[in-house]
């Protein structure tokens, strides 16, 4: 018998996708939704020792004081990393776009910072930012200011990370703004130079606005990405003091750092589920927010 | 003679732009360059304010890969980053592939649950795989740290876009001499989306070489740590030992720094096409 040829081809594109739709099934679908069930538990090594307990894991953390900062600490990070990550891709991008010599060694240079492990750049800053015998406060002593306490304050600890945080994933922000910036027609600029437009409202009305699903997607990568997200900061802030991670005085403490702590050191499963639960739902709500909020429709 | 002159005539706002660049070379690159003079200092060495070493040495690697578990940390980052790249450049194509030119129902459905998948953190993913990989004996095996990255929905998004743009004619030019579906997938389509499998490779490298939270979960034996946990756990029990550090931090960095320099104008094509602009 001869199949049509539009069912072989169905029957083709199921064949190829079993494996990774169990995959997305097994691996990722199911356990995000075992994530919402064992943040109704409270959890121990054996499975039939768990008791359902309901949404007791979620009222325990409104009287929670470490994640209650965790949370303050995560809006603070926020509110100092995603503007400088995005204000700085965009000036960065629009300088290496305008130049027509070295334009790959300059991205290679800005863009360094992202391709090395967290790790190890943690590590390096932490030596750098060390306030007595690190060279950053030598250079600072050469300039004739006060050497400053960095990791050691709570005061200056998290914007600290902060910087080491921006410092590394500039570049990646820098990649999209230049690849947003590459696929402009340059027949709009051309149109701009025509009618006498100057620099400005050439940017204004024509870089800008075609700019914007790039400035979309870089403002949702700076806020919530799971590795280059402010929101969801971990290795950075545990590696910078790995003798007491989050600190000083919890100054540094992320959410994440707090449900692996709550996890895999209390072993408290139930309760850190219940944490990444409510985060993952901040976290969407955030999103779709920015994502409505900027997004505009562009026609010329 | 006329062009030379003109060639001369620079505009300030260009020079102002390659002053603040050039500038921005020293935070950029300051860290690296520490890094790399520092490991090559003797440990009494290390805080003195010179920063080049008086003698440079290579002990400290000699320490590091003698010594140490380090090579060991190497080769297992290696054996994961590398069979993670194969598996997500094979199977996030041919979902991509099916997606973009086979047409057969639930196929909207479909996309919509692969691509779902990216908005969840991986920090609410990882307490049921610990528990999933406890369960099957996962745990501290090459499997149990690279299970969860074996396919990516972005993968998946990135390869449908660049299918999208292969003209049907030709796929259909090969049905006509005989191919399989698969045939086709494997000897027309795949050699014509070159530039996107590189990008796709060269990002899921950098992830898996500098992933951290996960293998940190998934490993147990110092023999199975990755790279980063490696230094990271590696640096907290050496405590002030800043050469051995460095060095370390060195070998992780600097594989990384040679694939991208080789590779940075595919990555940033692959960024273009994938429409994620």
């Amino acid at each position: 018998m001869k199949l049509k040829l539009s069912t072989r081809k169905a029957i083709w594109a199921y064949v190829f996708l079993a494996l990774p739709l169990l995959f997305y099934l097994g691996i990722r679908i199911f356990p995000t939704l075992q994530a919402f069930q064992m943040s109704l538990y409270d959890w121990h090594v054996q499975a039939d020792q768990r008791s359902f307990v309901g949404l007791a894991n979620y009222t325990r953390m409104l009287s929670d004081q470490r994640l209650l900062q965790a949370f303050r600490n995560m809006l603070w990070y926020g509110l100092l990393g995603v503007p400088a990550q995005l204000i700085l891709g965009l000036t960065v991008g629009l300088m290496l776009h305008s130049i027509k010599k070295f334009r790959g060694f300059f991205r290679a240079v800005f863009f360094a910072p992202y391709v090395a492990p967290a790790v190890a750049v943690s590590w390096v800053w932490s030596l750098l930012l060390s306030p007595h015998l690190g060279i950053v406060n030598q250079v600072l002593w050469y300039l004739g200011i006060d050497p400053q306490p960095f990791m050691t304050s709570p005061s200056q600890a998290l914007p600290t990370v902060t910087f080491v945080v921006v410092w590394q994933f500039l570049g990646f922000h820098v990649l999209l703004f230049l690849a947003g910036l590459e696929s402009i027609p340059r027949d709009y600029y051309e149109a701009a130079q025509i009618d006498g437009a100057n620099r400005w409202q050439t940017f204004k009305n024509i870089t800008l606005p075609l700019l914007n699903p790039t400035i979309v997607v870089s403002l949702v990568m700076a806020t919530a990405a799971p590795s280059t997200g402010m929101l969801q900061l971990f290795t950075h802030v545990m590696n910078l003091k790995f003798d007491d991670p989050g600190g000083p005085l919890g100054s540094t403490l992320t959410v994440v750092l707090y449900t692996y702590q709550r996890a895999f050191q209390a072993y408290d499963m139930g309760y850190a589920s219940a944490i990444v639960v409510v985060l993952f739902v901040i976290l969407l709500i955030i999103s779709l927010i920015q994502i409505r909020l900027t997004s505009r429709e562009v026609e010329y | 003679m006329v062009r030379g002159q003109q060639r001369l005539r620079v505009k300030p706002a260009t020079v102002f732009v390659y002053i603040v660049l050039i500038l921005g070379i020293v935070p950029m690159l300051f860290p690296f360059v520490w890094m790399v003079l520092t490991s090559l200092k003797p440990f009494q060495e290390v805080f003195s304010l010179n920063l080049l070493p008086s003698n440079p040495t290579l002990a400290n690697y000699g320490q590091l890969f003698s010594r140490t578990l380090f090579p060991r940390w190497f080769l297992n980052s290696t054996i994961v980053a590398a069979i993670t790249v194969a598996s997500v450049l094979f199977f996030d194509s041919l979902v991509g592939y099916t997606l973009a030119k086979l047409p057969f129902p639930g196929k909207n459905v479909i996309f919509v649950l692969i691509l779902s998948t990216m908005f969840v953190p991986t920090e609410m993913l990882v307490l049921p795989w610990y528990q999933m990989s406890a369960q099957y004996g996962w745990l501290d095996t090459y499997w149990g740290i690279l299970f969860p990255g074996i396919m990516t929905a972005f993968g998946v998004f990135l390869m449908r876009q660049a299918f999208a743009t292969l003209p049907d004619e030709l796929l259909d030019a090969g049905r006509i001499d005989g191919l399989s579906e698969f045939g086709i997938f494997l000897r027309i389509a795949l050699p014509l989306v070159k530039p996107s499998l590189a990008a796709l490779a060269i990002l899921t490298f950098i992830g898996n070489w500098n992933a951290y939270l996960w293998p940190l979960i998934a490993t147990e034996t110092r023999q199975m740590y990755t790279l980063p946990v490696g230094i990271s756990l590696f640096s907290g029990e050496v405590g002030a030992q800043w050469n051995l550090i460095t060095a370390g931090s060195a070998v992780a960095v600097i594989p990384m720094m040679i694939v991208f320099i080789i590779f940075q104008r595919q990555i940033l094509e692959g960024v273009v096409r994938s429409g994620l602009k």
